[in-house]
Parts: C-alpha cells; structure tokens; sequence
C-alpha cells in the first residue's frame, strides 16, 4: 500500500470508508473529449474502482486547446480518443480497471455499456445521446451527471432517478440546432468548470455523501461573470415519458436511431453500418491502394481522400466524412466506397 | 427597470412585461431555459403571463450541447 489517496482520505466527509466505497464504484463515462477527459483524469485520480470510457471520434489538431489527455503525437496519428485516453489514464493510476472502448452510443450499444454501472457521466456532445442516457438512467435506475460547454458558458445538473427530475422533465422540448463548439468555439476553463461541478457530485454520490449533493441546475458564464442555480425539484413530471409513473423511455427504441449524423466541432458526417458488423481493415486498404488511392492507416483505423473529402474508417464500420456537412453528399461517398 | 440576474444588478428597457419578453431582450427565447424569479421556479407554459417588476431577482439557466 501507498498513501496515493491520503490526502482523500484526510477530508473528513470522504474519510477511509469513503475511499474504500469508491473502490468498489464503476464508472461510464459517455464522451473522451473535452469534458471527457476531465472527468476521466479527476475519478482515475480519485480512485474509482472501474472506469469505462467511450468515444466514435479520433484526435484532431482542433482537440488540443482543451482535451487534456492529448499529445501533438495523437493527433499525427490520428489515434481514436478512447484508446488514447485509457492508456494515459493506466499510466496515472494503475491500481484501477479502465477500460477504453470505440464505439458510438446508440440505444443498442448503451443496454450491455451500463452493465453493472453504478453512475454514468455525460461528456458527449449533442442530445440524441444524452435522451438515451436519460433513459436508460430511469429504466435501469442509474443516475448520471449532465454536463454541457459552449463558448464560456457551462451547465450541469445531477440526475438521480426516483428523486429527481429527469432530464426530459427539465426540457420538455429537445434543443434543436442552434449554437455548437465549431460555430462559436470553446474554452478550457469553461471545461475544467463542469468538470469541475460533474465530479463533485459524482465524488459525493459515490463515496456515499447523497446528502451533500447540490440538487440544483447550475450555470455559469466565466466571460460575463455570470453564475446561476435553481433548485428544479419542481418540475420533476408525473406524466413524463422518461421518469413518470407510466415512463416509456421513448429514446431506447431502435426507431429513433438515424444511420447519420453530424458532429459537433467538426466539419464531419459520421454514417453506420446498416447492422453491426466488423470492418476487415487490411481488405479494405488493399482494395483501395488498387483504386490508386493513397489509404494511411493505425491500428484502429484508416483514412482516404476521394474528391478532395477525407473518409475515415473504423473496425466497428463506422465511416467518418470529413470536409462536409451535407449528409446526402456524404452518404453517397460512403456508398461509393462501402457499397 | 433594475433587476438581478444570476447574481449581477442589469438595467432592462421599462417596455419589458413578460418572462417571455425578458427571454427575447437576452435573445434566450429560442433556447430551452429554466428561469427562477424571486426564488420561486416557474414552470415554462407561465413564461409568458408572468410579470417582470423592478428589483425583480431572477436566475436564468439556459441549456447548451456542447462537450
Ligand atoms: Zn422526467
């Protein structure tokens, strides 16, 4: 034994009983970007006993101003950010399970990802994701800590089902459009400020502290110097479709699930696979080098650019369009490519 | 008017009579927000028959995607 967690220790509220508690803690973390890998760095840190994290994307170059984990090398490389972010996190804390996994987050993916899952920590970066997590909190009953940057603006709320509202309560209408990171941009220190509010609530909940939890919606603006908090129990919803007494967590249903999307801070459509399926990389290089393409590949994925687009393939099947917003235009590159 | 919002004094045009009119003047009415007025939450279908009234306090949270 080592005093790594002494000083956790020393705080009174946590103590040696609630070190030992958070142990015994798995947690999913849904997202290794920015606010990923904050809260990946602080509970790896911090001792939880199991951290699971899990990310579509890879390391940009636009990534390093504020994802803590990344090296100038990753972006080079273009390594997938899961990957990434589980090695530097096995290298600041060895003593715990972190396990890395490359994958989007789709109603059929989230069922076996909170397997044994004590909390979930919102760090993805659009809300097709996060109503899923919403509702899988409620039907399995694990809370989850939202969390959400814009600009120097943050937002984070605790969601703890059969106590408080959820976040379709909150809502009651999904934001739609409007700003994101790659139209008015991000700033780290608004990062680190969720983080920072994500992973208190998230220490406190799993060391065993319920009660020290804030319960409020909190926000702030670090440019305006603006702060805000709102207690919303009220708003909790006996009708609501996700939490109330005849929830039917309408985002787990597979009809929900588009094959496209757009993604946040890039210039990027990302397409699935019709069904689940693993991608022979090696093939697939091979077939393309004989279409005279120039493919670059890592172990994880491999890249090629027809038509002055970038098209990026994963193992799971997934294909990232880069250069594009205009779903059509990339769907008919990937059909081109992936049939 | 004078009112608090999220903890700082802002002087609003007098014309201003609605939640929902204090919403558009921060250009806030396109985005799903949770507004608290002399701490009392207000639900979002009484944005718009709810007053503003100088020395109001409010706190105002609107919801952002990004990660
Ligand atoms: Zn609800």
């Amino acid at each position: 034994m080592n005093d790594r967690y002494s000083r956790q220790e020393l705080f009174a509220p946590i103590g040696k009983e609630g070190q030992r508690r958070l142990g015994e803690r798995h947690v999913l973390i849904i997202g290794a970007g920015a606010l990923g890998t904050g809260n990946a760095e602080i509970l790896v840190r911090a001792g939880v006993g199991k951290v699971t994290i899990v990310d579509r994307d890879y390391v940009d170059w636009s990534n390093l101003q504020r994802q803590q984990l990344y090296t100038e090398e990753d972006a080079i490389q273009r390594m997938p950010k899961a990957a990434v972010a589980a090695e530097r996190l096995k290298k600041i804390n060895s003593s715990i399970e972190i396990e890395a996994k490359i994958m989007d987050v789709t109603p059929v993916e989230i069922e076996s990802l909170t397997e044994g899952i004590d909390l979930m920590i919102d760090a993805s970066d659009n809300f097709d994701i996060r109503m899923i997590m919403n509702d899988i909190s409620q039907k399995k009953q694990i809370p989850w800590i939202y969390g959400a940057v814009l600009g120097s603006y943050g937002i984070s709320y605790a969601i703890i089902p059969g106590k408080t509202p959820c976040l379709s309560c909150l809502l009651e209408t999904i934001p739609i459009g409007g700003a994101t990171c790659d139209t008015v941009g991000v700033i780290a220190p608004a990062v680190q400020m969720v983080v920072t509010l994500q992973t208190a609530e998230a220490l406190k909940w799993l060391t065993g502290n319920e009660e020290a939890m804030s319960g409020r919606l909190t926000s702030f603006d670090l440019w305006k110097n603006e702060y805000a908090s709102i207690r919303v129990d009220k708003l909790k919803k006996e009708d609501c479709p996700s939490c109330g007494v005849r929830a039917q967590y309408p985002f787990l249903s597979a009809s929900n699930l588009s094959r496209t999307a757009v993604l946040c801070g890039r210039d990027t459509v990302q397409i699935r696979p019709p069904k689940p399926q693993s991608l022979d990389l090696d093939a697939l290089g091979e077939s393309l080098s004989s279409l005279g393409l120039k493919v670059e590949r890592n172990p994880y994925l491999l890249a090629f650019q027809p038509d002055h687009r970038r098209l990026v393939a994963f193992r799971d099947g997934r294909v990232l369009v880069h250069g594009t917003k205009d779903t059509a235009e990339a769907r008919s590159l990937y059909h081109r490519y992936f049939g | 008017m004078k009112l608090s919002i999220n903890g700082n004094t802002v002087e609003v045009p007098d014309n201003i009579r609605t939640v929902s009119e204090l919403l558009q003047h921060f250009k806030l009415e396109q985005k799903v927000a949770v507004v608290e007025r002399n701490r009392e939450i207000l639900e979002k279908k009484d944005h718009p028959t709810t007053e503003v009234r100088d020395g109001d306090v409010f706190e105002i949270v609107h919801f952002v995607g990004g990660g």
